[in-house]
């Protein structure tokens, strides 16, 4: 941290066996969870709303809005989205394996909150040990009468199940995520309901939330919504949690305050990033995982801001911070999140599905020196076909955003880089050398 | 008769219970019969039907929509090389390419002593130790040639045991004490020890 705000959601994580009850409990665990029993769920709710936390999970929607959105019913859902796969992001992955009494904290507040009697944490499957800490922290919070019937003595009860998924991304969109969860496979579901607040697991209103949303909770419980807003400017309060990676001399995870801290923080302070690898040149930067327009050196002084990274036309997302340097090949990268996008397209939608794979293939054509100057049209026209205007945020074409962010990393490539397009053409080759 | 062992039956039978709707239970029993047997079998899958109340076809559909569900059989070791935009940039090409020649198969096939079976992964969220590298889901990276080549004859040699189990074996903390989501407790005490916690092969057969 460079801004000297706290720490929130990786307080524990240098600790040694951050991971255990004993640990946790030394720490100050499961203290909120009592204050927050203390509290009427409307106060908790309050609480939230004061805070301004926005969801970490990708789209920035204000945690207590959607709150407010959950259907009254007498059946209602919390579901925790731990699915992360979206290129380039570990911070949910750190959390789990780190702190997941943190995790589970979180969910019990967030559930009390919303007064849901049965949650659930979606867990990646390729999270073997996050898995088995989950699993363990669950038991051991159940052995402490923090879940179950009756938590701490109160007249809250609250069953939790982790839940491991069987890798696929798309499971990390909502309605994806709710119909793996209901064993079937991840297909998107036809929006509207837009919100699964409204339909949402076996139909029951559903509110869904990102592992860093809800580790926020416990702090804001304990130092109050205010304390929490005044980090960060704006609408974009509190910390957050970058995972830094590609070209850099130290990638890693860094919780930073937001909107205070700038890019040019991220990727170059010693204590962050410490610079470009061996020195060299930045050439372009993903500032918000691979569905995110790419930024060049100029955008550096913008801040950790959802709102000013909207406005300079790209997202924060999901929090992941791509370092390409002088020697990465523009057309590679973005043929390899094209290549990524058409493997993980679940086929529902015929421009996602066809689309990803078409320009998957003249992509590589254009990277391994097969390609002809009309390509670069054909791209764009592609990428139109997707995403009609190409602009951002993209057009909703399709059953989920999946298919209209396939554009973004293309249509940021030919943008700031047309002449290296160009020159994989003339020389018949990629300019680069076969590398990176 | 199933296929599922009496001990993994029991252990079935408890996670169904633990969901409102059994199918729930699904991608959860395809990885329990995972651990059983290193793959999806048929038979296994007719078993997971049974208990969720579907077809043996649509847990089939099911499970071949996720990468981690095998419904033919795969080595003990599943080394899953990521090539994503990170690792890329930290040279994962050439890496795949040099554990390709190392274990002597391409991506997709299994070495002829079904030791190895070699995937292109995408990003494993471990970006930041790339090139990443997981084998039976646990993570090693950043590596290089003569990394992969050590981690190789310390699965070989057996050094890994504990923390790399045959493939399958995913979650060896079992769910012990908790409410059914029906309301009636769950007995804490008479559990199944979890698949993999006593030893490498789980002592489920
Ligand atoms: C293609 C796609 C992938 C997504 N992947 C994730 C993910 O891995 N984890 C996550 O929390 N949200 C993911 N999301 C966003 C979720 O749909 C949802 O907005 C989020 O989990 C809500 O949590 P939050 O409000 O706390 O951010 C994804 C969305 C899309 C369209
Ligand atoms: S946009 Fe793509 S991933 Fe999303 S539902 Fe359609 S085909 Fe599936
Ligand atoms: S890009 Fe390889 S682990 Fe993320």
């Amino acid at each position: 941290m460079i801004t000297g705000a706290p720490p929130i959601v990786t307080r524990r994580v240098g600790i040694e066996d951050s991971h255990t009850i004993e640990r946790y409990l030394a720490t100050g665990g499961y203290d909120a969870l009592r204050a927050a029993l203390a509290m009427a769920p409307e106060a908790v709710r309050e609480q939230v709303d004061k805070a301004s936390l926005l969801g970490r999970g990708g789209a920035g929607f204000p945690a207590g809005r959607k709150w407010s959105m959950l259907a009254k019913s007498d059946t209602t859902y919390l579901v925790v989205n731990g699915d992360e796969s979206e290129p380039a992001t570990f911070k949910d992955h750190l959390l789990v394996e780190r702190d997941p009494h943190q995790v589970i904290e979180g969910t019990i507040i967030a559930a009390y909150a919303l007064q849901v009697r049965q949650a659930f944490i979606f867990c990646r499957g390729e999270f073997a040990l996050g898995l088995e800490r989950l699993q363990q922290a669950c038991n051991d919070a159940y052995a402490l009468r923090a879940l179950g019937e009756s938590i701490f003595g109160s007249d809250f009860s609250l069953d939790l199940v982790v839940h491991p998924g069987a890798g696929a991304y798309i499971c990390g969109e909502e309605t994806a995520l709710l119909e793996s969860l209901e064993g079937k496979r991840g297909f998107p579901r036809i929006k509207p309901p837009y919100f699964p607040a409204a339909i949402g697991l076996y139909g029951a209103p559903t509110v869904v939330n990102n592992i860093e949303t809800v580790s926020n909770l416990p702090w804001i419980v304990s130092n109050g919504g205010e304390a929490f807003a005044a980090l960060g400017h704006g609408s974009s309060t509190g910390t957050r949690l970058f995972a830094l990676s590609g070209r850099v001399e130290r990638p890693g995870w860094y919780e930073l305050e937001m909107s205070k801290t700038t890019f040019r923080d991220v990727i170059y302070d010693p204590s962050l990033g410490g610079g470009v690898r061996g020195g060299a040149e930045l050439k372009a930067f993903i500032p918000g995982g691979v569905s995110a327009p790419w930024f060049g050196p100029d955008h550096l002084d913008l801040g950790l801001d959802q709102d000013a990274v909207g406005a300079a036309g790209s997202m924060l997302g999901s929090g992941s911070i791509v370092v390409m340097d002088e020697a990465t090949c523009a057309v590679r990268a973005a043929w390899r999140i094209t290549r990524f996008f058409s493997r993980e397209s679940c086929g529902q939608c015929t421009p996602c599905r066809e689309g990803s794979s078409w320009l998957e293939k003249i992509m590589a054509r254009v990277e391994g020196g097969q390609g002809r100057e009309s390509d670069i049209d054909l791209l764009m026209d592609a990428c139109d076909n997707i995403a009609p205007g190409v602009s951002w945020p993209p057009q909703q074409t399709t059953i989920c955003v999946l298919g209209p962010s396939i554009p973004s990393s293309i249509a940021s490539a030919v943008r700031m880089f047309r002449d290296e397009f160009l020159r994989h053409v003339k020389d018949g080759a990629c300019p680069m050398g076969a590398g990176r | 008769m199933a296929h599922l062992s009496e001990d993994n039956l029991e252990r079935a039978r408890r996670l169904v219970a633990v969901y409102p709707e059994r199918r729930s239970a699904l991608i959860p029993l395809c990885h329990l019969a995972q651990a059983q047997d290193g793959w999806l079998t048929e038979e296994a899958m007719e078993d997971v039907a049974e208990l969720t109340g579907v077809t043996p076809a649509e847990v089939r559909g099911t499970a071949s929509f996720y990468d981690m569900l095998h419904t033919e059989p795969v080595g003990r070791h599943v080394v899953a090389v990521c090539t994503n935009i990170a690792c890329m940039l930290g040279g994962a090409y050439e890496l795949l390419e040099h554990v390709e020649e190392r274990l002597g198969v391409r991506v997709g096939q299994t070495t002829a002593d079904g030791e190895f079976t070699l995937e292109e992964a995408e990003c494993l969220a471990g970006c930041d130790t790339a090139p990443c590298v997981q084998v039976n889901h646990r993570f090693f990276g950043p590596l290089d040639a003569d990394g992969f080549d050590r981690l190789v004859e310390d699965l070989a040699s057996g050094a890994l045991a504990h923390e790399v189990p045959r493939h399958g074996i995913l979650c060896r903390v079992e769910r012990t004490v908790g409410l059914r989501a029906h309301g009636a407790a769950a007995g804490a005490g008479d559990a199944p020890g979890a698949p993999g916690a006593h030893g490498d092969d789980g002592g489920v057969r």
